[in-house]
């Protein structure tokens, strides 16, 4: 059992950490704090999971959202997808294990994984809409969000959705709230199985490796971390019985990344057409102060007078 | 390509003789079509470009921030879309590629500096023209396209997250090749002396006309009445 965070005292705090603890900060450059707070991490472990969905309804209560009541089409998700106001949604699988013959019932708690290198933030164009605290959360600042949705381009893992209603896009926050005073995030609170735990990425990585030996020594032996390195790792990381078929857990992508179409949108193509636009502005420019203005001449308004004088008198 | 007799004269386009010439070369309709396309491409860029760079996120204040931005931009663009289809059919035939515009194009040396009497004669549209035109209607096609796809509000659910990343990326190339094209078209307008006014006020002069676009004046004379009606000095 890894020890939970204690209950928090009931007296004013302030909070751990803030705007001067961002590393990166949506079309804008921030000078990074001197120091990096402990990187904190959320740990799912799907071999504990059992689909109560205990954290769906944790993350509803403390982000007081209101998902929009859908109707039964025969399947265990609930919503049917992760919605503006669902920010973290367990997707079943059923998977029949081609080695044993078994159907097992696989559980993914989906949401935002708080990338290391965050494509949402990569991409937004609006000055700080997503930000990233040294600790690792990639959090969405509604006020400066303008709903353009690039950042579902950006994202590897399909996670943001924009709100019809106010036009901002929405993800879990890992409970940056909570976790600023020293909470966990409200989904670990209330998962009843410690299938969700929270704690440093270090500590986190320490309680996967017990967990792993534990599944390899029930037989998964392809039990292992998700911590995926293309994004530079995650700061909500999962322990899967079969790490290396990732994609069976409702489509986990295997080794995500940026992509590299947003790569080239937001790199070379930003400088690029600016220069484009420059050299064609700057020629111009250059063309007119060396050969001045083109002018019709004396000489040819008479020749006209000439030619049209002849035709029709 | 086409006999040379067809399509170098427009809708409209008629010789006044007199001191100077006029030569009317659009009609109101068209120039009110054009200012149309000529203000939604302006606030298009304009908007455009706030999201396209982190320096440029400025412009949007502009429009009132970016939520406005991000509400507006591609409805101008639908604007865009049917006015220039507008002048993409009262211009297209004109536009049609002939054997002088090679010949314009091979002496584009001469071109650039003023050497016009060393050109050859040609219709309303000269190859430049013709190529900011065509390369417009393409790219326009291409925009409003890659636009729609990208067009989250309404059209989020009908395409796929990897075809809006190429959308993206599309339709950031095609804005910078756009707004590119855009600078020489305006570029053109402003060295050519006496050429705004025919956008404007709807008419050039005859030097204009003899000077840059010969065979267009030799047609319209050829095709106008033998008495003409003459514009009073007053005029």
């Amino acid at each position: 059992m890894f020890p939970p965070v204690p209950n928090p005292t009931t007296g004013p705090q302030s909070p751990k950490f803030g705007e001067k603890d961002l590393i990166r900060r949506s079309a804008s450059t921030v000078t990074p704090p001197a120091e990096r707070q402990t990187e904190v991490a959320k740990l799912i472990d799907v071999s504990k999971c059992i689909g109560c969905k205990a954290c769906q309804s944790a993350c509803i209560e403390w982000n007081d959202t209101h998902p929009e009541l859908e109707t039964n089409t025969g399947v265990y998700e609930n919503p049917h997808d992760l919605t503006p106001d669902m920010f973290t949604l367990m997707r079943f699988t059923e998977w029949e294990n081609p080695e044993t013959n078994n159907l097992e019932w696989l559980i993914r708690k989906d949401g935002c994984m708080h990338c290391e290198d965050p494509g949402c933030l990569k991409a937004c164009p609006a000055p700080g809409a997503i930000v990233q605290y040294s600790n690792g959360i990639v959090d969405f600042v509604h006020e400066n969000c303008i709903g353009c949705g690039y950042c579902i381009k950006g994202c590897p893992f399909n996670i943001p959705r924009i709100s019809k209603v106010d036009h901002t896009a929405y993800k879990c926050t890992l409970c940056s709230d909570r976790i600023a005073v020293g909470q966990g995030p409200a989904c670990a609170k209330a998962c009843p199985t410690q299938a969700i735990v929270y704690g440093t990425k270090e500590e986190m990585k320490k309680h996967a490796e017990g967990r792993i030996a534990d599944l390899k020594s029930r037989g998964f032996e392809n039990a292992g971390l998700y911590d995926p390195p293309g994004v530079g790792g995650t700061h909500v990381m999962y322990v899967l019985h079969h790490a290396d078929k990732p994609e069976i857990y409702a489509g986990l992508p295997n080794n995500p990344k940026i992509s590299p179409i947003v790569e080239a949108w937001k790199g070379a193509t930003k400088y690029a057409g600016l220069a484009v636009i420059g050299v064609a502005a700057v020629s111009g420019f250059l063309h007119y102060l060396v050969n001045g203005p083109n002018r019709v001449s004396e000489e040819d308004e008479e020749a006209a007078e000439r030619f049209t004088g002849d035709r029709s008198s | 390509m086409s006999t040379d007799k067809d399509y170098h004269v427009g809708k409209g386009d008629s010789v006044h003789p007199g001191k100077p010439v006029t030569v009317d070369r659009y009609t109101g309709g068209a120039r009110i079509n054009h200012w149309i396309t000529a203000t939604s491409l302006v606030l298009l860029a304009l908007s455009g470009l706030s999201l396209f760079h982190p320096r440029l996120f400025i412009l949007s204040a502009l429009f009132g921030g970016g939520q406005s931005v991000r509400a507006i931009h591609p409805w101008v663009g639908v604007i865009l879309f049917f006015s220039f289809l507008g002048l993409f059919l009262r211009f297209w035939k004109l536009n049609l590629w002939k054997r002088e515009d090679g010949t314009w194009l091979a002496r584009v040396r001469d071109v650039l500096t003023a050497h016009d009497e060393r050109l050859p004669e040609i219709g309303k549209y000269n190859a430049g023209q013709k190529l900011v035109f065509w390369s417009m209607s393409v790219l326009i096609v291409v925009l409003i396209t890659s636009g729609v796809v990208i067009w989250d509000q309404y059209f989020a659910a009908y395409t796929t997250i990897e075809q809006k990343r190429w959308a993206l990326l599309v339709h950031s190339i095609a804005a910078i090749l756009a707004i590119s094209v855009w600078i020489v078209h305006v570029y053109a307008a402003i060295w050519v002396r006496g050429t705004i006014r025919a956008m404007t006020r709807g008419y050039v002069t005859g030097g204009w006309a003899w000077r840059y676009h010969r065979k267009w004046l030799r047609e319209l004379v050829a095709k106008s009445p033998t008495k003409d009606t003459k514009r009073t000095a007053a005029e």
